[in-house]
């Protein structure tokens, strides 16, 4: 008999324990690499050259020290994993990030992306040992095509923004064929900043086009703006207020009428993707983040993947490369002017042919949600940002009356006279264990709240949300609120950071200490 | 459908508490023509994972992977071992599945990476400071002469002919578009190029390769006090990071911008993407520097922690006078970088540079014996060029034929350029076997004797 | 005399010399400043043009001549110590001094009075 008995109740405990290394169980002080230096160390086993090694690099001396630690791989791994535990994700916590569609990183698109067939391919391979990566690229373009009701595609940009310069530039292209001079480009207020800073890239003036009371394009407006000397509009449908801009095939008629090209933001085409197609809505190119709408995961900053649908009128300029279908199988047109299809292209925008392992992922989630889920996917995206809003109008402020498409905005008027703002109430809801939703974007609403929920989210998990958001609404109102909520979060990793001294003082890498002497002079 | 939560009831209570009649109330500003009112017909249903599975792997089935044969395949992206840690590590959700680090409260793992990321990179470039990635070596060449111009206010670009011609494309569009210029070196097989004649006072920038395309090696210090005598600036482009295991790096040469494809470590060569372009600079021009940039600070208890800063530069910000419109990244790609290079060190990225460039000059001398052959380089690290009595085309669409993936044609790379036809480069990395060279040198003998 | 603009630009005259800065107002909203980048010394400006620029962490602002001139002094200690202008935005944190050509000019500008009810029609 096992006499060592050891008590399997709790006893309550009336003192917070200060531990030893200050460290608290799960939540482990971590020293950068460079701190952790072993020198001789490593975490990779290479076998030295067969024979010793007289270099041949010409010119080039061989190089010195290169300021790498060194570590074996249990400290790497280690170190890694640890880092991990300290980042919210989708995987762990709502994360209702509005604009940036946050939803379900499913992982057999990380499962595909990486067999080899895939994933070992190199970019310049013989085409004939390529086909099926060929056919894949195809594959996603025609459901792509479909999708968006548009007759061609460029697969190659890297990410939304880059997608945006590649219609633009492709809009840029179609202008100076025509011979024509058109000099500025028509963006909302409430815009991506990714928006003017594509068509400044491109060298085209910028002018704000004001919105509604409604929260949409002042159609108006609009149309007194339109003259020989706009090239195009950049406006995000459904736009960034979360709203559909109802005169969407009016704006783009009158547009068209005047000579001007209809570039579509889709940052935000989750929420239509089978429900509209955009072609239907007259628009000349829009880039679809396949890290928003597909699911490829956003990696913590990318990478990301933005093809660009493009019309008629544009699909002459598209950039190479580009897939063909012939005879013999898939190929690619990697040239400007190699085949017909390439005389106008304007070029390249990348080193190879588009983010191929993105792809990949895309087109699992597609295939598995089918014609059939991917409409259901966007009818509960929009179901679940309408129910948010409707239980949450009455705690909070809508910025604008539903409903809206797949995201609820809402302003900063219901904390008026509280002393909180919504940067405070949005680290409080960290604490309460959700990732914050998008803060101060659009510029067009006083301290905007944008909640994008996406399709992913249980009605649980929404009931939780919503009851949590509305209780630090009412806490706001309490008496001495203030001072509570402008020092959260409390629970993290780290309280809030001093971002004024890291951009006064910018430290953007680590340096050894220095010697005790130097410091001292 | 297996992604989807809602069970009919949900969605019909929420309906409810919304007050709405069916979800198509919820779609009533979209114009009734444009709503559609059923899956489109002419796509496929959803599908079970395991049906998913048998047709993209059909599809992978159809492509021979340049692993499972001996190949020499280089010219900007490189396939080198990966430790199965680093892929472990990157697939963690927490690293996987998070945004752009905006709330450092909860972002501190991927922000004390990047940092760990611009240290590395900085370090490894010879240069003071890096930025957190960008999409790929090519787009960081072409904003690396966009920034080129505002630091010096001036457009015209000197472009070698020994960098690689998609990054030429690249950055042609971007910066012809802005009304720039760019005099652009004809190929450089030979690597005998002098640009320093081509700087005059106009010149905001001169881009040089090294190693060139075609392999070439040189020590660029003169270039650079040719550039700086007439205010202008050296940018390197480095396609393969691995060389600066063990050459001098451009930053100790004098340059002034260093970008580079960081593929090599930590990514595979996936068909061409996601890579990870890498961005670094002189301290004195980090404002005028494109992407993301991670800081050091406190936080409110004193203790250190990262943010991501001088985000005044950037489109969310700066709108239509941001430094560049780049906006999402290659973090996870940064990632993968970091980790395999930690795990490398100082020791193991030397030694991997070295074993790089024993069995590239294996490789050449074998190549190099065959007559008619001839390898065009005197230094090189770990790619080199080849002068085949035949087009080089033809010798590589044959020994594909053979299971051998020989290396790239040049002409594949200049369509424009006849003269480059018998031109073939050939990339030697640590995965290369001695039994993969021996292969290679008897098809190619076989070829060149026919 | 001192006279502002309606971009919260202040200008301090003392004989033909303006000094240029931005009101405690216009610092106030913009918050911690934490860069100044500061025109080239004999630059000449006309009122309008963009002189300087100054940044918060979230916000960059371009700082406008509110006159003619040519820059004869930039306060370099706005380099090291931009908090200056939060602390001192009328005395300390000024930005640079200018060889006016116009003084008529300065009649188109607010005093201080003006300018003060003007800013509390703002909020």
């Amino acid at each position: 008999m096992n006499r060592q008995g050891r008590p399997t109740q709790p006893v309550a405990s009336t003192t917070t324990a200060d531990t030893i290394t200050g460290d608290r169980a799960l939540m482990v002080e971590q020293p950068l690499i460079f701190e952790q230096d072993s020198p001789g160390a490593c975490g990779v086993d290479i076998p030295s050259p067969d024979s010793d090694l007289t270099p041949r690099l010409g010119s080039v001396p061989v190089r010195s020290q290169i300021g790498l630690p060194d570590l074996a791989e249990p400290l790497v791994v280690r170190h890694y994993t640890r880092l991990s535990q300290k980042n919210m994700s989708i995987d762990a916590q709502m994360y209702p990030l509005g604009s940036c569609t946050m939803k379900h990183n499913p992982r057999l698109n990380e499962k595909m992306a990486r067999l080899p067939g895939f994933a070992d391919l190199h970019p310049l391979q013989p085409m004939s040992t390529v086909q099926g990566a060929l056919e894949l690229i195809d594959t996603l373009a025609d459901w792509l095509k479909t999708l968006t009701g548009m007759p061609a595609i460029a697969m190659s940009p890297g990410a939304g923004a880059h997608g945006e310069l590649c219609g633009m530039m492709a809009i840029r292209a179609a202008i100076d064929h025509r011979g024509e001079n058109r000099t500025k480009v028509l963006v909302p207020e409430s815009a991506h900043g990714t928006n003017p800073a594509t068509a400044a890239a491109l060298g085209f003036t910028v002018e704000a086009i004001a919105a509604t009371d409604d929260g949409r394009v002042d159609l108006t407006a609009f149309k007194s703006r339109l003259g020989p000397d706009v090239a195009a509009i950049m406006l995000t449908n459904p736009n960034t207020c979360g709203l559909f801009e109802r005169d969407i095939v009016e704006i783009a008629d009158a547009l068209h009428e005047a000579g001007g090209y209809f570039y579509c933001d889709g940052a935000n085409f989750n929420a239509i993707v089978g429900k509209v197609k955009p072609g239907d809505l007259g628009i000349d190119a829009m880039h679809i983040n396949l890290h928003k709408t597909f699911s490829t995961p956003h990696g913590g900053g990318g990478p990301g993947s933005g093809p660009v649908v493009l019309s008629d009128a544009l699909a002459p300029f598209a950039p190479v490369p580009f897939v063909v279908h012939g005879p013999d199988g898939f190929r690619l047109v990697e040239h400007q002017g190699q085949e017909d299809q390439a005389e106008l292209s304007f070029g390249r925008m990348k080193g190879f042919h588009g983010q191929m392992g993105m792809f990949v992922r895309a087109l699992a989630y597609i295939l598995s949600h089918g014609a059939d889920g991917l409409r259901q996917a966007s009818e509960d995206a929009v179901l679940n940002a309408n129910y948010v809003l409707a239980r949450l109008k009455d705690k909070l402020t809508p910025s604008f009356p539903g409903p809206c498409m797949h995201e609820a905005l809402f302003d900063d008027r219901f904390l008026k006279g509280t002393n909180i703002d919504t940067l405070d109430l949005a680290k409080a809801l960290i604490d309460e264990g959700f990732h914050p939703m998008t803060m101060y974007f659009p510029l067009v609403v006083h301290g905007a709240l944008l909640i994008e929920p996406t399709e992913s989210e249980s009605k649980v998990m929404l009931d939780r949300f919503i009851d949590t958001l509305a209780g630090l609404a009412d806490r706001a109102q309490e008496k001495g609120a203030a001072e509570a909520f402008a020092g959260a979060p409390y629970h993290t990793p780290r309280c809030r950071l001093d971002e004024t001294l890291a951009a006064r003082k910018p430290i953007l890498r680590w340096t050894p200490e220095p010697p005790m002497q130097e410091a001292a002079e | 459908m297996r992604y989807l939560p809602h069970t009919a009831e949900d969605r019909a209570a929420m309906l409810a508490a919304i007050g709405a009649s069916g979800v198509d109330d919820l779609f009533k500003d979209v114009p009734a023509s444009a709503l559609l009112d059923a899956p489109i017909e002419t796509l496929s249903d959803h599908k079970s994972e395991l049906e998913v599975e048998r047709a993209l792997g059909r599809m992978a089935a159809r492509n021979v992977p340049a692993g499972t044969i001996p190949s020499f395949l280089g010219a900007g992206a490189y396939r080198h071992h990966v430790p199965a840690s680093v892929d472990y590590l990157i697939q963690r959700g927490e690293f996987l599945t998070s945004y752009t680090p905006y709330q450092p409260e909860v972002s501190q793992g991927t922000l004390q990476t990047l940092f760990e990321f611009q240290t590395q990179v900085a370090a490894i470039t010879g240069m003071d400071v890096a930025n957190a990635s960008m999409y790929d070596g090519a787009t960081a060449c072409a904003e690396a002469v966009l920034m080129a111009e505002r630091l010096t206010k001036r457009n015209r670009t000197v472009f070698s002919g020994g960098v690689h011609p998609h990054y030429r494309d690249v950055t042609r569009n971007l910066v012809t578009f802005t009304g720039g210029t760019l005099v652009e070196g004809t190929p450089d097989p030979d690597g005998t190029e002098n640009l320093i004649d081509e700087i005059d006072d106009q010149t905001a920038c001169v881009v040089v390769q090294n190693p060139t395309l075609f392999g070439h090696v040189a020590d660029l210090t003169e270039l650079s006090e040719g550039c700086h005598a007439k205010g202008a600036l050296l940018v390197v482009v480095v396609t393969e990071i691995v060389s600066l295991g063990l050459m001098t790096p451009p930053g100790d040469m004098g340059a002034d911008i260093v970008v580079a494809e960081g593929q090599s470590i930590g990514n595979g060569v996936n068909f061409g993407g996601p890579h990870v372009g890498l961005f670094a600079t002189r301290q004195r021009y980090v404002r005028q520097m494109p992407g993301r940039l991670c800081g050091q600070t406190v936080d409110a208890d004193g203790k250190r922690g990262f943010v991501l800063t001088l985000s005044t530069r950037e489109q969310h910000i700066r709108r239509e006078r941001a430094t560049s419109n780049i906006c999402t990244n290659s973090g996870l790609c940064a990632l993968a970088f970091t980790i395999h290079m930690t795990l490398l060190g100082e020791t193991g990225f030397r030694r991997m540079a070295e074993l790089n460039h024993a069995k590239a000059i294996e490789a050449a001398d074998r190549l190099n014996a065959i007559d008619t052959v001839t390898v065009l380089n005197n230094g090189f690290f770990n790619e080199f060029t080849l002068k085949l009595p035949v087009p080089a085309a033809q010798v590589v669409d044959r020994l594909a034929e053979q299971s051998i993936l020989a290396g790239v044609p040049a002409r594949r790379l200049y369509r424009d350029r006849p003269e480059l036809a018998p031109l073939l480069l050939v990339a030697v990395t640590e995965l290369t076997t001695d039994d993969d060279i021996a292969q290679l040198a008897d098809a190619i003998e076989k070829e060149v004797r026919q | 005399m001192l006279k502002f603009t309606q971009d919260h630009e202040w200008v301090r005259v003392e004989g033909d010399t303006g000094t240029i800065g931005i009101s405690d107002y216009a610092q106030q909203q913009l918050g911690d400043v934490v860069f100044v980048e500061l025109p080239a010394v004999g630059k000449s400006m006309t009122k309008g043009d963009e002189a300087a620029v100054v940044e918060s962490v979230k916000a960059a602002s371009e700082v406008y001549a509110p006159v003619d001139g040519e820059v004869t002094e930039v306060n370099d200690a706005l380099t090291d110590e931009p908090g200056l202008i939060n602390s001192d935005a009328m005395g300390e944190g000024w930005f640079l001094k200018v060889k006016l050509s116009d003084t008529s000019q300065l009649d188109q500008l607010m005093d201080e009075a003006a300018y003060n009810s003007y800013v509390e029609g703002l909020s």
